[in-house]
């Protein structure tokens, strides 16, 4: 149908000024927004409380919604794992008794491992779980990839925390409000997480596409060494993410690194876990940890940590 | 704050008199609620449950301010960015503002096409729409990239071809939620 003509009310004063003043706001509202996004990206915390209120008042949606999602998400698997169960029972047997015996040698590892860095003087500090919670939402018509989690400051959590689900990193927090924060996810293209090669710790950098995968930068630019299958750790260095969680896969080279696919997905994972930060300390409480050790470990362990501990300066 | 009164005015009346059978018009407040409500809920379709790692989902507030627009030239008042961005800006994830800016030069920009286009059918309607919707697309992911570069177009393709076939079906919402409002 034809519009009606809204410019030209009639000759009511009131109606004219009234039309005027709506498009003066327009324009307004345009330019203040830009403004607004100019201030937003000089300080990207300015709205929080806003949007963190926003959050509150909507999370028990979220929460609702939250095992609905994962319930969803599982359906295919389930069906497919009922077809296959037979000849997938079998297989898998056979990969849990190699399994076994792996476990076993990476046991005998990690404690070489833990005497090593004894003997360097380092006391590793891994990230202390702070809180289990649900992610109950996201930003899925943005191009910004965040999520909401079910947690806030009451629980513990705080900005700059890292976010991981049993199979691997999901990103940092950004903010909190007291019962929900938001996570900016490792697919966002603001976050940049150092990484390393599995296999023989080739150190590079991870940065989101936003599109569900990742870029992998190297940051010694030469040969591109990258091979589809290689798994990308969390290298822990500058602080932020513990070492060696496992962030993503590569799937194939660019001319200046990989774009790889990450390796949790948030919306498959039911429970993550936030993490306190992790910073790495030269030891200073390499006796509570000899004392901790005397009783367990052999001598020459001992030996060793006493070794280390004469060597540390004070 | 006078528009207030009238409507307070309006139903008192109203609850003294019986219901007339004749002559019968929708309150103004259902008039106005069903547009706006409709397009604020729309906003909050973030809350449902997809945790994407990309942009897939339709920017749903947005369609519906369209077809609003489209059904019925003259729902919004220009200014009606402000409010509206204000509250999709709360829920989107987007740089705070980035909705206001967006909502409210779309709304200007419909004011110029309807002055182009005197008559008007659904296709026509339908590649109007799907020009904003890119538009909208487009300057959202302009915006973001300012404040964190980073993110090609190209990601926005699936949700662009997603959110131009869901149109039609936002258009018969619409038309659904028109009819309710006008029911007498």
């Amino acid at each position: 149908m034809a519009p009606p003509s809204k410019r030209r009310p009639g000759f009511s004063r009131k109606a004219q000024y009234q039309i005027f003043t709506g498009y003066l706001l327009a324009f307004f509202t345009v330019l203040a927004g830009l403004a607004l996004v100019v201030i937003a990206a000089a300080d990207p915390r300015g709205f929080a409380v806003l949007r963190s209120g926003a959050n509150e008042v909507t999370a028990p949606v979220g929460h609702g919604f939250a095992s609905l999602r994962v319930g969803v998400h599982n359906i295919g698997k389930s069906v497919s794992a009922y077809f296959f169960a037979a000849s997938q029972n079998a297989e898998l047997q056979e990969e849990a008794k190699k399994n076994r015996i792996a476990l076993i040698e990476a046991r005998a590892l990690k404690q070489e491992n833990k005497r090593l860095k004894r003997l360097l003087g380092l006391v590793e500090q891994d990230g202390k779980t702070v809180v289990a919670a649900r992610l109950i939402g996201s930003t899925s018509a943005s191009t910004r990839r965040i999520a909401i989690l079910g947690a806030g400051s009451r629980q513990g959590v705080r900005a700059g925390q890292p976010v991981r689900a049993s199979n691997g990193l999901i990103g940092r927090v950004l903010d909190t409000s007291l019962n929900t924060s938001r996570v900016l996810l490792i697919t966002d293209p603001d976050n940049v997480v150092p990484v390393r090669r599995a296999r023989d710790g080739l150190v590079a950098f991870a940065e989101g596409r936003s599109d569900g995968l990742i870029d992998i930068r190297l940051i010694n630019i030469g040969v591109n060494p990258f091979k589809p299958g290689d798994v990308m750790l969390t290298s822990g260095s500058g602080g932020l993410y513990a070492p060696n969680i496992p962030v993503a896969i590569i799937e194939r080279k660019t001319t200046d690194g990989a774009v790889a696919r990450i390796l949790a997905d948030p919306a498959a994972t039911d429970f993550v876990v936030v993490q306190s930060i992790y910073q790495p300390e030269i030891a200073t409480r390499i006796e509570a940890e000899d004392a901790e050790n005397a009783n367990l470990d052999n001598e020459s362990e001992a030996e060793a940590a006493k070794r280390a501990k004469a060597e540390t300066p004070q | 704050m006078i528009r207030l009164t009238n409507w307070w005015d309006q139903w008192r009346t109203a609850r003294k008199t019986p219901r007339s059978r004749l002559d019968r018009a929708p309150s103004k407040f259902r008039l106005n609620a069903f547009p706006w409500g409709s397009v604020m809920l729309a906003s909050m379709a973030t809350l449902l449950p997809v945790i994407a790692s990309a942009p897939v989902m339709p920017p749903i507030g947005f369609m519906l301010l369209l077809a609003w627009h489209m059904l019925r030239p003259g729902t919004w008042p220009v200014w009606a960015g402000l409010p509206l961005g204000l509250f999709d800006d709360l829920f989107s994830g987007q740089p705070f503002g980035s909705a206001m800016a967006l909502y409210s030069l779309a709304l200007l920009l419909l004011e110029v096409a309807d002055k182009r286009f005197m008559w008007r059918d659904f296709w026509q309607d339908w590649i109007l729409a799907s020009l904003f919707i890119g538009g909208f697309l487009l300057g959202g992911l302009a915006i973001a990239n300012w404040a964190a570069d980073n993110a090609h177009a190209i990601v926005l393709l699936p949700q662009f071809i997603l959110s131009v076939s869901l149109y039609p079906v936002i258009v018969r919402v619409v038309s659904w939620l028109d009819r309710k409002r006008l029911y007498r």
